[in-house]
C-alpha cells in the first residue's frame, strides 16, 4: 500500500508543461447507486457501504473487468459532513449490527480496506488512506495508473446524509470558536463554500453590474440536467422542474444566497474504473481519455477571499490545466464546473474563457441558449444543483457525453475533450478527458 | 447576541491580548513592511517568521460587501438571525479584512462602501471580540 503523502502525484504548480502520461490513462466503467435523501439507520442494503460496492460493481460490469483485475483502490474515508456533521457528529459510539456493519466502516463512512474486504479484491497493490475529495481521487487514480503503481484502479466517492438537518452539530453547536473558527465563527461565518464564495459574488455584482437574480437561468438549467440524468436525486425522486418564479421567490439563507443556490445532501455513492489505454482497448466500452489532471489549494491572504483573489486563483487554475492538457479554451467541448453553491460557477466559467465568456460576461451567457440542445450546453450534467450533493455528476456526464451514451442529455455541438472539476476557487482539482487520446 | 467565543492559542493570544485592552494590533512583517490578518506563523509574502512583530493599527475601514445571515448553521446565533455580517477592508491595507456584523445598523441596511472604525464587544467575561461600526 502506498500512502499519499509519501507519493508526489498531485499536479499542482504553474508551469509543468504537458502531461507526461496525456491519453495514456482511460476510464473504462462509471457505477453509480441510488440517490437516496439519508439512510434510514435500518436498511442494509442502502448503507453507503452497501451502496460502494453497488456502484463498484456497477462499473466493473460496465467495463467487463472481474475482482482479479482490481489492483488498485482509491476511496474517501471522510464523512462528508465532516466535523460539523449534524447528527453524525454524534452518531457513534452507538449498537452496531452484525458483520460487516459491526463498526461505522460501511455504515456511514466507507474505506478502501473495507471495500477490498467486502467485494473480495485479492490482487489490490494500490489503497491510499487520507484522499479527501473526488477530485484528488481522480487526479490520484490518472496518475497512479500512469505512473504504473497499479494497471486497473477503482475511484469511489461516497456521500453520506444521516438525519437532521445538514452540520448543524459538531463545532458548529459549539459555544466556543477554536483554531481557524476564532477569526469567522464569532461574527457567524460557518464555515463553507457559501461563505467562500457569497462575498465575491457580492463584489462581482458591483463590479460588472448585474444582480444575484441574474443567476436563475443557470440553477433552473442545471435542474433542467438534472431531470435529464436517469440515477439522479431530482429525476429519481420527480422532483418537479424549478422554474425562475420559483427561484425569485424562494427563500434567503445567507441573503443573497437563495435556497436553490444550495445543493440538496444526498446518500449515494458512485465508482469510476481508471485504467491503462492498452488495457481499455480490450474492455467493453469504448474508453474515455486522461489528457491531464491538476490540482491547486491557494492561500487567501486575509480573513475572507475576495474577487481580486478569486478571480487570480481561476485564471491559474485554467491555465495549469489548459496548459498540462496541450488545449486551449477553444478546444474544450463539454464544461462541467463544480456548481455546489450556484454563485461560484461564473468563475469558473469566465477563468477557463469556456465559449469565450470573459469576466464580467457570465450573467448575459446566462440569460443566453445554454440548454444541452442549444449552441452553449453549459454544466450539462446539472451538477449538484440538479442531481443532489453527489459531487459526481460532473464526471459521469463528462465522460458520457464522449461516450455519446447522455441519453437526453447529449449535447448537440461537438463532444470530444471534456472538463470537470470538484473545487472551489481556492482548493481543489480539474481533469481533462479527450473521446481521443491525441 | 451572544456570539461565539474566540479560544486564544499561543499564536493569537498577543492579538487577543490587545482586543481585550481594546486595541487593533496585527502582525507586520518588517522585511516586506506588510500587515498580515489572522496572525500566522510566517510570513505570507517572504514566508519567513523572523520578521514579524505585533504593531498597533488605526481601526479605520471601510465596508466591501455584506450578506444577511437569515439561516446559518451556528447554534449560538440563531436568535440573532436575521443579522449583518459584513466583509470590512482596513484603510491602512485594504488586503486586510475582516468579519463584521456592523453593530447599531440594522439588518439589510449596511451601507457598502461607507467608512467603518473599530469598536470592541465584549463576549464573555473578559473576553472582547472587535466589532466595527459606521462611521456616523
Amino acid at each position: 500500500m502506498t500512502a499519499p503523502d509519501r507519493y508526489q502525484w498531485r499536479r499542482d504548480k504553474d508551469g509543468l508543461g504537458v502531461w507526461e502520461h496525456r491519453g495514456k490513462v482511460a476510464v473504462a466503467g462509471v457505477g453509480h447507486s441510488p440517490v437516496d435523501r439519508r439512510w434510514d439507520g435500518v436498511s442494509m442494503d442502502k448503507t453507503l457501504g452497501a451502496y460502494s460496492i453497488l456502484a463498484c460493481r456497477k462499473a466493473m460490469d460496465e467495463a467487463g473487468v472481474s475482482p482479479e483485475q482490481i489492483e488498485g483502490v482509491i476511496c474517501c474515508d471522510s464523512h462528508i459532513a465532516g466535523g460539523s456533521g449534524g447528527s453524525a457528529s454524534q452518531w457513534a459510539p452507538r449498537p452496531y449490527f452484525a458483520p460487516p456493519y459491526d463498526s461505522e466502516w460501511g455504515l456511514t463512512l466507507v474505506n478502501a480496506q473495507w471495500l477490498i474486504e467486502e467485494m473480495r479484491l485479492p490482487n489490490v497493490k494500490f489503497a491510499p488512506t487520507g484522499v479527501p475529495t473526488i477530485s484528488e481521487m481522480v487526479g490520484m487514480a490518472a496518475q497512479a495508473v500512469g505512473d504504473g503503481l497499479c494497471h486497473t484502479c477503482l475511484v469511489i466517492y461516497p456521500t453520506g446524509n444521516l438525519e437532521g438537518r445538514y452540520r448543524r452539530g459538531g463545532e458548529n453547536a459549539d459555544d466556543y470558536a477554536r483554531g481557524a473558527r476564532q477569526w469567522t465563527a464569532p461574527w457567524g461565518n460557518h464555515g463553507g463554500n457559501d461563505f467562500i464564495n457569497i462575498f465575491p459574488h457580492g463584489q462581482y455584482c458591483l463590479k460588472y453590474g448585474g444582480k444575484h437574480d441574474d443567476l436563475a437561468p443557470f440553477v433552473v438549467n442545471q435542474h433542467r440536467n438534472g431531470l435529464l440524468t436517469p440515477w439522479g436525486y431530482n429525476a429519481t425522486h420527480q422532483v418537479p422542474q424549478l422554474t425562475t418564479e420559483d427561484y425569485v421567490n424562494s427563500r434567503y439563507i445567507l441573503n443573497p444566497l437563495r435556497l436553490w443556490d444550495c445543493d440538496r445532501p444526498v446518500n449515494a455513492s458512485a465508482a469510476y474504473l481508471f485504467t491503462t489505454t492498452e488495457r481499455a482497448r480490450d474492455m467493453r466500452q469504448s474508453p474515455v481519455y486522461v489528457l491531464n489532471h491538476s490540482q491547486h489549494n491557494f492561500r487567501k491572504r486575509s480573513t475572507q477571499e475576495d474577487l481580486d483573489e478569486i478571480e487570480d486563483w481561476t485564471d491559474r487554475a485554467a491555465k495549469r490545466m489548459y496548459e498540462g492538457a496541450g488545449l486551449g479554451p477553444k478546444d474544450v467541448d463539454i464544461f462541467n464546473p463544480y456548481d455546489g453553491y450556484a454563485p461560484m460557477a461564473q468563475f469558473f466559467l469566465e477563468g477557463f474563457q469556456w465559449h469565450g465568456v470573459k469576466r464580467g460576461d457570465a450573467f448575459a451567457f446566462y440569460a443566453g441558449d445554454i440548454r444541452v440542445e442549444g449552441p452553449h450546453p453549459f454544466c450539462s450534467s446539472g451538477g449538484n444543483l440538479g442531481n443532489g450533493r453527489t459531487r459526481t455528476a460532473m464526471y459521469t456526464d463528462s465522460i458520457e457525453q464522449l461516450r455519446r451514451t447522455a441519453g437526453a442529455r447529449q449535447v448537440r455541438v461537438r463532444a470530444e475533450t471534456a472538463l470537470a472539476a470538484f473545487t472551489t476557487p481556492s482548493s481543489g482539482g480539474w481533469i481533462m478527458f479527450g473521446k481521443s487520446p491525441g | 447576541m451572544p456570539k461565539l467565543i474566540p479560544v486564544p492559542d499561543s499564536l493569537s493570544k498577543p492579538f487577543w491580548d490587545a482586543v481585550n485592552q481594546r486595541r487593533l494590533a496585527l502582525q507586520h512583517c518588517a522585511q516586506c513592511d506588510r500587515l498580515q490578518y489572522p496572525p500566522q506563523q510566517a510570513c505570507q509574502v517572504c514566508n519567513s517568521p523572523a520578521g514579524l512583530t505585533w504593531k498597533e493599527v488605526e481601526g479605520r475601514g471601510h465596508i466591501a460587501t455584506y450578506i444577511v445571515i437569515e439561516d446559518g448553521r451556528l447554534n449560538r446565533r440563531m436568535p440573532d438571525q436575521p443579522y449583518n455580517l459584513a466583509m470590512v477592508t482596513l484603510d491602512a491595507d485594504p488586503r486586510v479584512n475582516f468579519y463584521s456584523n456592523l453593530p447599531g445598523t440594522p439588518p439589510y441596511k449596511a451601507p457598502v462602501g461607507a467608512a467603518v472604525e473599530v469598536t470592541f464587544e465584549e463576549v464573555a467575561p473578559d473576553q472582547l471580540i472587535h466589532e466595527w461600526r459606521v462611521v456616523a
